[in-house]
């Protein structure tokens, strides 16, 4: 159990290649946290650098007190779980989850002890004298992560766990791993290109683009408060939908529209306007309302996507499946459900004073059971 | 559909048939008396003389001192056979260890120097190692047998890609799990391998079963000879009007045959599995 510091760390490879820039992120103890970004963000990187898999070329990396930069993974009191498991072919079950235990000189009966714990608590209990070749992916998944909880490390590692996974087990497996990580406290740094996994398990999370941090925050107010069109558009699903707009004196003019703000315009000019998929509601009697032409519906039982435009730019809009589709549409926001950005940079730009609709949804930490 | 079917069969029969019928044609001549086979030549009928020819082979103290007997070259040659086996294991094995898991410079370079002494035989560099065994003394002795054949570069190709095929992660939970490489190679690859080594192993002990002009030059001492030497020197006796003992002779080869038959059906399933599947 620690708290991670991770001070300014970069990485660069041979040939001057920046995979990961100038990163900082502190972890408190017993905190679950997700690194989601997609493929080739360096969240990878980030990780095995962690571990010691990869050398710190720039910046520190602390596990409690101890600056880890120079010491042997093995010494760094964590334990990883890697995408594709890992586990050692020709040992068995409990030969794997003993292995790193040996290692450490621990007595017999202590091993014995906590790979017994580990097995109950993983309910694999039944495959302990099995190859890992005879388990199917997701019992192969519980063995992985049983290896990590039997070194009772300081820190879990997680690079991927899932992505093996049918999308069934994945939900089920997402569950359990949220909940044994409440259960240990163990810190936590998990690694996933899954946006959808990331809301669902982080007390916060990080999102990366090219090698630097886009954003830090609690999973809603990253769904809220976006700090760039990246993360607008990377965050959430659907998407959030990005359009071009421009702001003259106070209102906002999208296309042939104008949507008044009420004098809380961030900027004059130019700027890209976010605005969530269920956000956009179908326009009452005598309303303002944009013109919503459909271009084709996705169902999702619950939910209904309908892909379309207003005004030649490309939008999906949630609407409930009860709602009678009947050609065009007719479509509104609520002011305050707007997101601005800035065109050049992609960065948010805040409005002036923030009002009740804006604010950050209050998520707080689930505490620690027994 | 069936008549292919037996075209099939015809094909393998007729294969088999070439294959076994030598052998089958030399072990019913080698019940045969010498006087028989030098009058009537090859037989493919029982002889009647198994037992005596078979016993007087393995236990008749022959060559020029007398005191080298069919078992004693059997022993010899299974020294050998197991000699070379696992001594190119192990240092292939360490080899490709080295090539794959260790970053120095020119690893790649090094390996495809090693890789094209496969296109030189043993035969290029007889003389230099005769000479470097002669001047350390080693000649006459079983590790002047051996040793000097041991660097292997087909043993060091097939480790090499084997050891790449095992995924990364193994490596790195491993590190994570506190194992050295001393613990890694020990406790990780060297289970995994050992399909592969199995294969290596029937190949390489058949190579070194059947040497001879390595060991012709390096032992001079009938007390080392070998099976297949042993079987030319029947041969020798022919001065005068001495017959050579041809039913000796063949029963020596079919002696000769046996361990490496028996070791090649032992491993089969080994050798099958580690040659195509890898079992990761």
């Amino acid at each position: 159990m620690a708290a991670i510091t991770i001070a300014e760390v970069s990485k660069i490879y041979h040939g001057n290649v920046e995979a990961v820039k100038s990163v900082s992120i502190d972890i408190e103890d017993g905190e679950f946290i997700v690194l989601v970004g997609p493929s080739g963000c360096g969240k990878s990187t980030l990780l095995r650098m962690v571990a010691g898999l990869e050398t710190i070329s720039k910046g520190t990396v602390t596990i409690g007190s101890r600056v880890i930069n120079d010491v042997d993974p093995a010494e760094r009191d964590i334990a990883m779980v890697f995408q594709n498991y890992a586990l050692y072919p020709h040992m068995t079950v409990y030969d794997n989850l003993a292995y790193g235990l040996k290692n450490r000189k621990t007595p017999k009966a202590e091993i014995d002890a906590r790979v017994a714990e580990a097995a109950r608590m993983l309910e694999i209990e039944p495959y302990l004298s099995r190859k890992p070749r005879a388990l199917s992916g997701g019992q192969r998944q519980r063995v992985a992560m049983g290896r990590a909880i039997v070194r009772k490390p300081a820190a879990f590692l997680f690079d991927e766990p899932l992505s093996n996974l049918d999308a069934k087990l994945r939900v089920s497996m997402r569950g359990e791993i949220k909940r044994l990580q409440k259960r240990l406290g163990t810190t936590s740094l998990y690694v996933t290109h899954d946006q959808l996994e990331a809301m669902t398990l982080a007390d916060r999370l990080v999102v990366l683009n090219g090698g630097r941090i886009e954003q830090i925050g609690r999973p809603l107010d990253v769904y809220h408060r976006p700090a760039s069109t990246f993360v607008a558009s990377f965050i959430g699903s659907p998407a959030m939908n990005l359009v071009k707009g421009q702001i003259e004196g106070g209102n906002l003019q999208i296309g042939l529209y104008r949507i008044e703000l009420g004098g809380r315009a961030p900027v004059e000019g130019p700027v890209t306007v976010g605005l969530r998929a269920e956000d956009l509601k179908l326009a009452g009697v005598g309303e303002d309302a944009m013109l919503f032409q459909v271009d084709y519906v996705e169902e999702l039982g619950a939910q209904r996507l309908v892909h379309g435009s207003i005004d030649g730019q490309a939008l999906t809009i949630a609407l409930s499946p009860e709602t009678p589709l009947s050609g065009d549409l007719a479509v509104t926001i609520a002011v305050d459900r707007l997101h601005f950005f800035s065109p050049e940079t992609g960065k948010r730009l805040e409005r002036g004073t923030s009002f009740a609709g804006d604010a950050p949804v209050e998520t707080h930490r689930l505490e620690t059971a027994s | 559909m069936y008549r292919t079917k037996i075209f099939d069969h015809v094909i393998l029969l007729l294969g088999v048939f070439i294959m076994v019928a030598p052998v089958v044609v030399a072990f019913m001549t080698s019940t045969h008396e010498a006087a028989d086979i030098h009058r009537n030549g090859l037989s493919l009928s029982w002889g009647g003389h198994f037992v005596e020819t078979y016993q007087t082979v393995l236990t008749r103290e022959g060559g020029f001192t007398g005191k080298i007997t069919g078992f004693n070259m059997m022993l010899n040659s299974m020294i050998l056979g197991l000699g070379f086996a696992v001594g190119k294991i192990v240092l292939s094995m360490l080899a490709a260890y080295a090539l794959v898991y260790f970053r120095f410079p020119l690893a790649t370079f090094f390996f495809w120097v090693i890789f094209t002494t496969l296109l030189l035989p043993l035969e290029v560099r007889i003389l230099p190692s005769y000479e470097v065994m002669n001047t350390l003394k080693l000649t006459n002795t079983y590790t002047g047998l051996i040793v000097p054949l041991l660097a292997s570069a087909t043993g060091t190709f097939y480790f090499r890609q084997f050891f790449k095929s095992v995924p990364d992660e193994l490596l790195e939970a491993a590190r994570i799990d506190g194992a050295g490489p001393f613990k890694f190679f020990i406790d990780v690859l060297v289970p995994l391998s050992r399909t592969m080594m199995a294969a290596i192993f029937i190949i390489m002990f058949v190579y070194g079963w059947n040497q001879y002009l390595w060991p012709t030059l390096m032992t001079t001492d009938e007390g080392f000879f070998t099976l297949v030497r042993g079987i030319k020197q029947i041969l020798l006796v022919w001065v005068g009007s001495n017959i050579p003992d041809y039913n000796e002779a063949f029963a020596l080869a079919i002696l000769a045959m046996l361990p490496p038959v028996m070791i090649v059906v032992i491993f089969q399933r080994w050798f099958i599995k580690g040659l195509t599947e890898s079992d990761k």
